[in-house]
């Protein structure tokens, strides 16, 4: 949603002026945000010098908030209104949520996504990931005193649509314009490979707060083409910290009854393993409201009471090198990210497993959110002579509903995106004038045991014999790894299409109630802003085009040179009316009218591609 | 825009031989198709068009996944083979077609019955093989049928069993999982 770009209204983009692009490492632990500076990518640091801000948002009464660092020194005392891991349940309903019980926070059961109730009302996940977000563009946006052209977002690579959905919503509700979701991993691989020149083929194991990805990849030449990609998005530190809690509690027999001394016995579940990757035994300490817990753990014991969860991560290792038809010899080296990746079991396991010695010479903590950076700012257009290229795949298998709750996959797993792919379907009783499609998202068999991302319909059907319908269903993942579903009768012509997020996703609409509820950044009312951001997307487009016929009207007849100088004359005509619609109507008869000539300049950048550059050796 | 028209069918609706400049042959030098699948990426992926025009960007989402749907399409032997077939008019119809030669219903049938059979990852790890190797004399007879005797229709067979054979591979896959994760 451009819509929450602040600009002023007539200051036009120049293409040539330098673009800030930043890369944002949204994490469940802690959140970075990074920006290439002078052709060096770097994490930007808050006013007390500190890059790394804990994922933590603390409501206060009548809308006060505290955040990062400062909201984690009340976890203890006010657990409830204090939330962190907010990761773990974007884009998830509450029976997703394994250990809700444990957890301090009142949860409610809302429908699509469960929402916490707080001292400072319902907040929706997304709104408090957005409270990070918007934090982390505050930081960017002083540090280089200017606004901000976008922002690259990591998620997991094992995210799903959902859960892709609701981060790309918390970062519009902060008032960030997306360029692109990325991968962490992938991320990660840019950064590193970037940094070391590497070539050939590499894992990127990342072991985060919360989440755990695999990705193996093939760079050559400035191309990171992802080969497969598996994990687990609700496997992470937090659970070792959780094993390790329980057997402490277990172990002395200690009661744990309050929130807050539940909260108490994770954070001292965490100190513990953290001083256990560089220690053989630690205290385990944690004061409850009546009485303490103390104990001592050794390195050895922590590692067997988690030992199943590093085995979790190696299966999922060896099943991304299958899907990968790579074998472990091929490896040419494992990258270690995320923070959890510093206990010195991961890194024995991982190193024995891949045959390699695990490559960790960039900062396990940072090394995502400098990939993204670097990413931001190839898109935003920095880095005219970047030779960098991402070809991403889409972690899990799409499809639909048939009968008998089974599941038809349409999209397979690891597919390149943006990808497009479809299936015929055909009606079951004579008349049938409509069809239910139910969109379903994971590799199991049955209906049941896969994610359920929208349901919709296609209607007006003209009736005919059971089976005479001839239904396609198309399936399109856009370069986000976001998808679309499109539904169109081939007899008669009948479409339906949807962009796949009622059941998680939140409605532009409800993005902006949301951000007037809660933000009160915008002086400017809504229609204002909407007028300003038409505007300045009529300048954007009639100034690209401008820049393209520059280059290319050579390839239009003069017709056709004409008409689209006429639709440009008519755009920059209809910035003058103060109607955001009228101007939004004229910046579409613009891109409308010169989609041929786009497509025409892309077959001469193809052509060139193809001719002659490259040896032909069959 | 009748210039324009022409040549933006040319390269949208061209067959994905003729996308990647490449010979209509089932033998293929996937070295050079890697190679022409980043090239044209680099041109057409919609991250070159980022910060550029709406009518860009749409164009730039359709080459890019015409360009991958195609790259699919090439690389894989099975989805080649057949393609091939179907663009040389003969149809694979794999649902409709089931008849098979009986020899190898009966190959099908032991095979089956020694996955059922099959307890260790030794046992998976053999019959993984056989089938590797039955596969690969198949894509041989089907590349000949193909790039040398031009018999669509006899190719189109060998793309059945083949599939079948994909299809078998597929359940090895799920059984290996099964005895690795108990």
């Amino acid at each position: 949603m451009a819509l929450l770009q602040i600009s002023e209204p007539g200051q036009a983009p120049n293409p040539h002026e330098r673009r800030i692009g930043i890369g944002i490492d949204l994490g469940t632990t802690h959140s970075l945000v990074a920006s290439v500076r002078s052709g060096i990518a770097e994490c930007l640091p808050d006013a007390d010098g500190r890059v790394i801000l804990p994922s933590a948002v603390r409501y206060l009464s009548q809308g006060r908030r505290e955040i990062g660092a400062q909201a984690l020194t009340s976890q203890t005392t006010d657990p409830a209104n204090t939330i962190v891991s907010v990761k773990r349940f974007m884009g998830r309903a509450l029976k997703d949520i394994s250990n809700a019980e444990e957890l301090p926070y009142a949860f409610l059961d809302t429908p699509g996504m469960l929402s916490i109730k707080t001292v400072d009302g319902v907040k929706s996940p997304v709104e408090v990931s957005a409270e990070i977000l918007a934090t982390l563009r505050q930081r960017a946006e002083d540090t280089f005193a200017d606004d901000i052209y976008g922002a690259v977002i990591t998620v997991p690579a094992y995210f799903d649509d959902a859960q892709r959905q609701a981060t790309k919503d918390a970062a519009k509700l902060a008032g960030l314009h997306v360029l692109r979701l990325i991968n962490e991993p992938t991320a990660a691989a840019l950064a590193y490979g970037l940094d070391n020149a590497s070539e050939g083929i590499y894992a990127v194991y990342d072991l985060g707060g919360g989440t755990f990805d695999i990705s193996v990849l093939r760079l050559s030449q400035g191309v990171f083409e992802v080969l497969s990609t598996g994990g687990d998005s609700a496997l992470g530190g937090d659970d070792y910290d959780r094993a390790l809690a329980r057997y402490a509690i277990e172990t002395t027999g200690v009661k744990v009854s309050t929130d807050g001394d539940k909260s108490a016995v994770l954070v001292a579940a965490r100190r513990c393993k953290e001083a256990l990757s560089s220690e053989n035994s630690v205290e385990f300490h944690a004061l409850l409201s009546d009485g303490e817990l103390r104990l001592n753990v050794s390195r050895e014991v922590f590692e067997a009471q988690t030992q199943s969860l590093t085995q979790r991560t190696l299966s999922a290792v060896k099943k991304a090198l299958r899907d990968a038809h790579i074998a472990i010899e091929d490896i040419q080296g494992v990258v270690m990210v995320g923070g959890s990746t510093r206990m010195p079991m991961v890194q024995k396991a991982v190193g024995e497993l891949l045959h390699c010695q695990p490559l960790n010479n960039l900062n396990p903590d940072e090394v995502v959110a400098l990939g993204a950076a670097l990413q931001a700012n190839q898109l935003v257009g920095n880095n005219t002579d970047g030779n960098m290229l991402l070809l991403d795949v889409i972690p899990l298998s799409l499809g639909i509903e048939t009968m008998g709750g089974l599941v038809e996959r349409i999209v397979p797993r690891n597919q390149t995106i943006p990808t497009a792919m479809a299936q015929d379907f055909t009606t079951y009783q004579d008349g049938q004038t409509a069809l239910a499609l139910h969109i379903v998202q994971g590799e199991r068999d049955l209906v049941h045991d896969c994610r359920s991302l929208a349901h919709f319909e296609l209607r007006g059907i003209p009736p005919m014999a059971a089976g005479a319908a001839r239904i396609r269903v198309t399936f399109t993942v856009d370069a986000d790894g976001l998808l679309s579903v499109a539904a169109k009768e081939m007899n008669s012509g009948v479409e339906s299409q949807i962009e796949v997020k009622p059941s998680y996703g939140l409605s532009d609409e409800q993005i902006t109630s949301m951000l007037q509820d809660s933000f009160h950044t915008a002086e400017i009312d809504k229609q204002a802003r909407a007028l300003a951001e038409s505007r300045l997307e009529v300048d954007r487009m009639c100034l690209a085009t401008h820049a393209a016929l520059e280059k290319d009207a050579h390839l239009l007849a003069a017709p056709e040179l004409e008409h689209i100088k006429q639709l440009m004359v008519l755009a920059q005509a209809s910035k003058s009316l103060d109607d955001a619609i009228a101007i939004e109507n004229a910046t579409e008869a613009l891109a409308k009218g010169t989609e041929a000539f786009a497509a025409l300049r892309m077959n001469e950048s193809i052509r060139q591609a193809l001719s002659g550059k490259t040896i032909e050796s069959l | 825009m009748n210039s324009g028209q022409g040549l933006q069918q040319s390269l949208l609706s061209s067959n994905d031989f003729e996308l990647f400049n490449l010979p209509l042959t089932f033998k293929l030098n996937r070295q050079l198709l890697d190679e022409r699948w980043k090239n044209l990426q680099r041109m057409a992926h919609p991250d070159n068009f980022s910060v550029q025009d709406t009518a860009s960007q749409r164009i730039a989402m359709q080459y890019s996944v015409r360009i991958n749907e195609a790259y699919q399409r090439l690389k894989l032997p099975l989805k080649r083979a057949a393609y091939l077939c179907e663009l040389n008019g003969a149809s694979i119809k794999a649902e409709e077609n089931t008849r098979m030669p009986s020899d190898f219903l009966i190959q099908q049938m032991q095979w089956r019955e020694q996955l059922e059979d099959a307890d260790s990852l030794l046992e998976i790890g053999k019959l993984q093989q056989e089938v590797l190797a039955a596969k690969e004399s198949a894509f041989a007879r089907c590349e000949t049928y193909l790039d040398v005797d031009k018999h669509w229709i006899h190719a189109a067979g060998e793309v059945r069993t083949l599939m079948f054979m994909e299809r078998f591979e597929d359940d090895i896959d799920k059984r290996r999982d099964q005895l690795e994760n108990a």
